[in-house]
């Protein structure tokens, strides 16, 4: 474990767990939701594309969840974390639970994820803990890539045909809202960007929205008005859909605890 | 047969961590050449195969064909003096 960690108070400690498993809820729930495309691709080739970032997604979830279990002091690993803990124990934001919907939706929601953690991941490189450092190193050029591919897909469908473009435009009303939660802080997160150990998602925004904007203009699409700002789910208050992706990701697990294969 | 919905068929040539050069790895389709060269990326390097990518429009690709193997081919096999097998290599040689 990081020096830093070792020598927390307990409430830092917990801070920090918190900080963890949002990081870790959100990698595990994305990825759950992209690895129901497959077999299901509008083609073989982006049918491995989705599932290789599901997998990249599921193998951060893994490494951050293991920490936070190990952080937890309970004895829980990151199968415990993943497949015993209820809706309200999680800590992802509403963006990523939210159903796959068309191609457009998917990759819409993908950008605009991978983005941000390619943001923060890679600020997250230089801050105090050395674990979350190292998971950050890993997990920057994969999201990079993952921005990369669903940006240029983003321009793609805008700029496609009339129904491509439609759905895209619906999309991007539908899931725009929910990108503010990413933003988002509280005294938790005050608390770590203080102590060095995360970066400050507010000082990420503006680049953020800036590479956003370009892409949305090579798409043929406006950013829309602000109306709403849904949050909740970096705090346990969840939509009703992550109820069904858990009983799904978690049903065998609970029925036949410790089935190997 | 192709019609206008279809995306054309590229050819992946990779180059390994060892190889000095591409060797061909399939095909895929792709809608343009970069969305090609990240098909490949995505299809073709999963397990660490690559560290560079290839792509190139099937259709671009001229073949030599079928029928003129034996006119092309055949009269190689009778130059036996063309391989290095005339030299005596001397013990302490090596790399060679």
């Amino acid at each position: 474990m990081a020096v830093v960690t070792a020598q927390m108070p307990d409430e830092a400690k917990h801070a920090l767990l918190q900080t963890v498993l949002r990081l870790g809820d959100n990698a595990l729930i994305l990825g759950q939701e992209l690895s129901k495309w497959v077999s299901r691709g509008p083609t073989v080739e982006l049918d491995i594309a989705l599932a290789n970032q599901s997998l990249d997604l599921i193998g951060q979830a893994r490494l951050l969840l293991d920490y936070a279990g190990r952080l937890e002091g309970k004895g829980r690993d990151e199968d415990a974390l993943a497949f015993h803990r209820d809706a309200w124990d999680f800590r992802n934001v509403l963006l990523v639970e939210l159903p796959r919907g068309d191609f457009a939706k998917t990759i819409l929601r993908q950008f605009f994820y991978a983005l941000w953690a390619e943001a923060f991941y890679g600020a997250l490189r230089q801050r105090r803990d050395e674990t979350l450092a190292a998971i950050a190193g890993k997990s920057v050029k994969e999201m990079a890539y993952h921005a990369r591919h669903a940006g240029e897909w983003v321009v793609r469908l805008g700029d496609g045909t009339a129904e491509s473009h439609r759905r895209l435009a619906e999309a991007l009303a539908e899931l725009w809202p929910y990108t503010h939660e990413l933003f988002m802080s509280d005294q938790a997160d005050a608390e770590m960007v203080a102590a060095g150990i995360i970066p400050d998602v507010e000082a990420l925004r503006p680049a953020w929205e800036g590479a956003v904007s370009e892409v949305m203009d090579a798409a043929g699409l406006a950013i829309p008005e602000d109306t709403w700002r849904p949050a909740g789910g970096r705090n346990g208050v969840h939509s009703e859909h992550l109820g069904f992706i858990l009983a799904e990701m978690q049903h065998l697990p609970r029925m036949y605890p410790e089935a190997t294969w | 047969m192709q019609t206008e919905r279809d995306w054309p068929l590229y050819e992946v040539f990779i180059r390994s961590r060892q190889g000095l050069s591409h060797v061909h790895a399939g095909s895929l389709h792709a809608a343009d050449d970069r969305m090609a060269v990240e098909n490949a990326r995505d299809v073709y390097t999963r397990r660490g195969e690559g560290l560079s990518i290839w792509v190139v429009r099937s259709d671009r690709i001229t073949a030599s064909a079928p029928d003129d193997k034996g006119a092309l081919f055949d009269p190689a096999d009778s130059k036996v003096y063309r391989h290095p097998t005339f030299y005596d290599v001397p013990d302490d040689v090596e790399c060679l």
